[in-house]
């Protein structure tokens, strides 16, 4: 790796927010042609460096240097400027302009002083083809699904950017598929010697394609390692700090045989506003259901439907031997279920109010408005719940979005736990969250369903499932494929469940 | 000391503080209380009296705030009101004609009936809480006009006129009665809002409206009431207004009297965007904004540059509470220093 | 795609269709009524009003609103009349308004996105203080006798036999398409359009936003002091009370026209069909003879409402095509 030309440097970057340093002295270096994973928990600081580096925040000290000469960025259009652009994690682009308006804007090819739409519609296909997407460019973007939107995202980055390319967790919304395609276009940018610095949690993607790789932990530089040299588990290691017996105390603890267990609901047929087709599901009492399927493959759309946060057009749904007539969430949750939605930061948390009342929202909406939960009631379940999940905060008093991912995460969990559920659904609850935090969230699952609650699964690591599940439904095209429980989950099977549903 | 200055009520309250200094200094007797005809009187009375449309609407416009809408519409629903009430107490509507009980009954229904509209357009139709109330504000003052037959009631003649001009006039153990109608609908509000969980599902849904759905709060329900509450605050400010005036007048009564609402929510220090809000702030606002213009008459100043005067309280009071506004102008100072600790 | 392309212009074939339907309505029910001069005079009339119209278009699509535009006017007529009865060269005095109109446009754009203020405050705030500079020049009404302010106000540009439009006209017209081309086919429009879909991810994109947003304000003051200038040839006189609400008015006219109030869609032609719609209402009412003008503003009302719900419908429906696009893909 050594020979390989140095493209960025950044030397001694400290940066402060009120209270946190959220980066002590870090170094960072990037090379021409060279894939780079910056890894690290949540508040390691990854964020805020890529942040530096395209001149949103700025750094309270340190030297960052592009091919070798001392740079300043002061803001995001500096940072094209100089090169360096970045797709994120969550789709930054207009939904209301067209797929080419999205690629071209603020920066369209002009004729006879207007723009040339001719060109840049021309174009724009022709861009989005090398990405092997083949779309109407004409037509809005948010017309378009979320994968498409974030190949729309690159398309533009790259062909603003000729130097370096942040992907900040790019991955998160794309199928293996997907994926793949991503991974395609990356290794052939880095043949054509461009530096790539990508950000994610999927460390078996960081394997897949990186060559060096830089942990970060607590705002400080751990390391800069060849990624062929170094073992899944070591990095694990560096990037949690501890040891990581506590993943594998989880493992053995896996879930038993679930059977003989009474049921809690039963669906049959059914159809819901988000293209659920005829389902049939039941969930036990005590158990953890998990829903295996790819992106799109109506994992999220069942939890939804049983939450009433979409509409169930026919069919039928009993709850406790209880047929729902009309499902609304309040329903649901006076049902006994409760449900942690796949995006935290807009369907979860409300980012104003306190923790304290975060967590008795949904206890108090259960209750309804005029039976008040006292404010010695509410602080009393607010410290309790504090201290079970172990969230780390100054104080319930503190508002939510002061947290990190991971604590707001817990917070979910609390306002769920305070409603006494009987059926959890727990939609990627560890998406975007530290490994320690992960672990801790897993046995939180597990020991519920010990308790008797039950438990739906969907995460997109499959070894989480895995760990965690002692029945699965294994899901495609917003179809049900079949069930495994027990002894016969295993990851091949899955997989290769899930390929042949889609060859049908 | 921080956590003084970071009460939101501070701000308002320091400037009505500061608006009150002023007087006390340069207008003549503006603190004299007198006693006349067996009440109070003087200038502090004055705005005691002539703040009550204001603060009722206050109270409603910070509810609605809140949801993170707005309602426009006020002023319109003011001159409906109001034109109902007066028609009846003149008997020129045909019904009910000169009774007060029905004149006021049926302003408050026109109240309510117009913000069941405001909130069935929001919540249920789910159009933007500008243009939706843009529709209602538009059409209002020539429905009022439907009303009085396009004329401007008076009702100095009316049977019934004594006891009508007692509401928004009239004075009860030495205060205006108005008054009383604003402590008590306060009253009313402030424990719905505390000693119910109202207060924190407005919070939540003027927050996340997704996310507060998803944890069971029925957001299209309480967005009717909050719009409902609003045009009943509206139809008790009609009354209030044309009681006082003894008359409807569909073209200038309650007129900008949203914008006013308006300035006392955010001169409150409440956010616009909807989220965190506290009604006593707004009040205080709008205590200031009556405070303000009842100086202007005290000093004698033009009626006219009141405007001039609210544009720019409205200006100082917003860049004093703009954080950006504030690192920018003080940065000499705050930032220097926290930035020589970090190193 | 050609139903994409429809559905996107969809609102604005309403309003256009509308504005045929009345007028149609119209020439059939009253005598004299189908007449191109009375068409004409729908531009004539309202030449102000398409002007401001344009500029708080732009406003609206960058997601902000601009309810000082009334004031301005009305400033705008109180100054210059102001002036020109001290004197003042005329063309000195209408720069001297653009001026004033686009640097409060600029100061109010920059406080709106420095200081974080809301544009409704913000704006509200440059209203009352516009309105409130007018009583400090008079409390009543100055007459405007300059020559040349007259000859503008009289001039008829004969386009047939006792068929004419003003000058007025013409400057609203050019007023439209700058504002259509700009928003079509300039890097300007389309950033406007841009950070009113997504001010975010519009600044993650490189757009300048800062001055994108502080220019549609400047742009907005700028149309409204021009719209001043037009509405005192059409009155030749200044008032401080003038056109109250009109703010309202172009916001209506926008909205009729086909734009969102939550910014990022929104076009300056469906912007004068609206102004055009309530002037053929008016007109329709005149014609009608015994009905008030307050008449006007009720079906102004209930067309507003029409088309809000129409709009919602409509973007409803899109969305529940999205999302089945979204499931088959």
């Amino acid at each position: 790796m050594d020979n390989k030309e140095i493209l960025l440097t950044m030397r001694n970057i400290s940066k402060s927010f009120p209270g946190v340093k959220a980066l002590d002295k870090v170094d960072f270096t990037l090379r021409k042609g060279e894939i780079h994973a910056l890894l690290g928990e949540n508040g390691a600081g990854k964020s805020t460096l890529i942040k530096v580096l395209t001149g949103i925040e700025s750094m309270d000290e340190g030297q960052v240097t592009l091919e070798g000469k001392p740079i300043h960025v002061k803001n995001s259009q500096h940072a094209q400027a100089l090169g360096i652009s970045t797709v994120y994690q969550e789709v930054n682009l207009c939904g209301n302009l067209s797929v080419a308006e999205n690629i071209f804007v603020g920066r369209e090819p002009m004729a006879f002083g207007r723009i040339d739409w001719k060109t840049v519609n021309k174009r724009a296909k022709e861009l989005l083809k090398n990405l092997n997407v083949d779309i109407d460019v004409t037509k809005t973007l948010d017309s378009y699904p979320v994968a498409i939107q974030q190949m729309v995202a690159i398309a533009r980055a790259l062909d603003i950017s000729a130097k370096i390319l942040i992907l900040d967790e790019p991955t998160s919304s794309l199928d293996a598929a997907e994926c793949r395609k991503l991974f395609s276009v990356m290794k052939q940018l880095r043949a054509e010697g461009m530096g790539i610095i990508f950000v994610t949690h999927f460390l078996d993607q960081v394997y897949e394609v990186s060559d060096m790789i830089t942990v970060l932990r607590n705002g400080e530089l751990v390391g800069e390692y060849e990624a062929r040299n170094l073992p899944k588990v070591e990095l694990i290691g560096k990037m949690i700090g501890k040891d990581y017996e506590q993943l594998q105390q989880i493992e053995s603890s896996k879930k038993t045989s679930h059977e003989a267990k009474e049921n809690f609901i039963t669906c049959r047929n059914i159809t819901s506003e988000a293209n659920i087709r005829d389902l049939d599901l039941d969930v036990n009492k005590g158990e953890v259901l998990g829903l295996a399927g790819l992106l799109g493959s109506g994992r999220s759309e069942i939890v939804r439907a049983l939450f009433g946060a979409d509409r169930i057009l026919s069919g039928e749904l009993n709850v406790n031997k209880k047929r729902i007539k009309r499902n609304k969430p309040i329903t649901a949750i006076r049902n006994g279920l409760g449900y942690c939605p796949e995006d935290r930061k807009s369907e979860g948390i409300v980012s104003e109010l306190t923790i304290r009342e975060n967590i008795i929202l949904a206890l108090q909406a259960k209750r309804g408005m005029f039976r008040f939960i006292g404010r010695k009631e509410q602080n009393r379940i607010a410290e309790h719940y504090i201290k079970l999940l172990d969230i780390k905060t100054p104080g319930r008093e503190q508002q939510i979005k002061n947290l990190s991912g991971g604590n707001q995460q817990k917070v979910l969990l609390a306002r769920w736990l305070a409603t006494d559920p009987e059926l959890l659904m727990l939609d990627e609850p560890t998406r975007g969250i530290d490994v320690g935090t992960k672990t801790e969230i897993q046995k939180i699952v597990l020991q519920l369903a010990e308790k008797g609650m039950s438990v739906i699964f969907i995460s997109s690591e499959m070894d989480e499932m895995l760990r965690c599940c002692g029945r699965m439904v294994v899901l495609n095209d917003k179809k049900k494929l079949g069930e495994l429980s027990g002894a016969e989950i295993n990851e091949q099977i899955i997989m290769e469940m899930i390929a042949g549903g889609k060859s049908v | 000391m921080k956590k003084i200055t970071t009460n939101q009520i501070f701000w308002p309250l320091a400037a009505f503080i500061v608006l009150l200094v002023y007087n006390a200094f340069f207008a003549k007797n503006f603190f004299k209380i007198s006693i006349l005809d067996g009440h109070l009187y003087g200038n502090l009375i004055d705005i005691l009296k002539n703040f009550a449309p204001l603060a009722l609407l206050s109270i409603g416009m910070t509810l609605v705030i809140a949801t993170g809408g707005v309602d426009i519409s006020v002023g319109s629903v003011v001159a409906i009101s109001g034109a109902i009430a007066c028609s009846i107490i003149d008997g020129r509507l045909g019904i009910f004609d000169h009774s007060f009980v029905a004149a006021l009954i049926l302003a408050l229904l026109s109240g309510i009936a117009c913000g069941l509209w405001n909130g069935f357009l929001v919540a249920k139709v789910k159009i933007q809480p500008m243009v939706a109330t843009l529709i209602l504000m538009t059409a209002g003052r020539g429905i009022a006009q439907l009303i009085t037959k396009g004329k401007i009631v008076t009702i100095n003649s009316a049977p019934m006129m004594k006891e009508y001009y007692f509401l928004g006039a009239g004075y009860f153990l030495g205060l205006p009665f108005a008054f009383f109608i604003v402590v008590a609908v306060f009253t009313i509000v402030m424990i719905l809002v505390k000693r119910t969980a109202f207060g924190l599902f407005l919070q939540s849904l003027g927050t996340n409206p997704k996310s507060s759905r998803l944890s069971g709060i029925k957001v299209d329900r309480i967005k009717l009431v909050v719009y409902t509450i609003s045009g009943l605050m509206a139809s008790i400010a009609g009354i209030l207004i044309s009681s006082n005036i003894k008359g409807a007048d569909c073209n200038n009564a309650g007129l900008f009297i949203e914008l006013d609402a308006i300035l006392s929510v955010a001169i409150g220090g409440n956010s616009l965007n909807g989220g965190r809000f506290m009604i006593p702030a707004s009040i205080v606002g709008a205590l200031f904004v009556q405070c303000l213009t009842t100086t202007v008459y005290a000093l004698g100043v033009p009626p006219e540059a009141i405007s001039l005067l609210k544009a720019i309280v409205i200006l100082v009071l917003c860049l004093f509470q703009s954080d950006s506004f504030r690192q920018k102008v003080f940065k000499g100072t705050g930032r220097w220093r926290k930035g020589a600790d970090a190193a | 795609m050609k139903k994409g392309i429809f559905s996107r212009n969809f609102s604005l074939i309403v309003t256009i269709v509308l504005f045929l339907l009345l007028f149609t309505a119209g020439s059939l029910r009253y005598r004299g009524f189908f007449s191109a001069q009375v068409f004409l005079n729908l531009f004539i009339d309202n030449a102000y009003l398409i002007i401001i119209a344009v500029g708080m278009t732009f406003v609206l699509i960058s997601g902000g609103i601009d309810i000082s535009v009334a004031s301005v006017v009305a400033f705008v007529g109180m100054l210059s009349a102001y002036l020109l009865r001290n004197g003042w060269n005329p063309y000195l005095v209408m720069l001297l308004m653009l001026l004033i109109g686009s640097t409060g446009g600029f100061l109010m754009g920059y406080i709106i996105h420095y200081f974080k203020i809301q544009p409704f405050i913000a704006t509200l705030a440059g209203q009352f203080l516009y309105r409130g500079a007018c009583f400090i020049i008079s409390t009543s009404s100055i007459l405007i006798d300059n020559p040349v302010y007259s000859t503008i106000a009289n001039y008829q540009i004969k386009l047939a036999p006792r068929t004419y439009i003003s000058i007025s006209v013409v400057i609203a017209l050019i007023v439209v398409i700058a504002g259509a081309i700009t928003a079509k086919f300039s890097k300007f429009g389309r950033a406007v359009y841009a950070v009113g879909g997504n001010e975010q991810s519009a600044n993650l994109m490189g757009l300048p936003v800062a001055r994108i947003k502080i220019s549609v304000y400047v742009l907005s003051g700028f149309c409204a002091a021009l719209g001043g200038i037009v509405f005192s040839f059409y009155t030749l006189s200044g008032y401080g009370l003038q056109n109250i609400g009109l703010e309202m008015d172009a916001i209506a006219s926008s909205v009729i026209g086909g734009t969102l109030l939550t910014g990022g869609v929104g076009s300056v032609v469906g912007s004068m069909f609206g102004v055009l719609i309530q002037g053929i209402i008016q007109t329709i009412i005149i014609f009608q003879g015994n009905l008030s003008s307050w008449w006007t503003k009720v079906a102004v009302a209930s067309l507003l409402c029409l088309f809000i719900v129409l709009q919602r419908v409509i973007s409803a429906n899109r969305e529940r095509i999205r999302r089945r696009m979204l499931n088959d893909s």
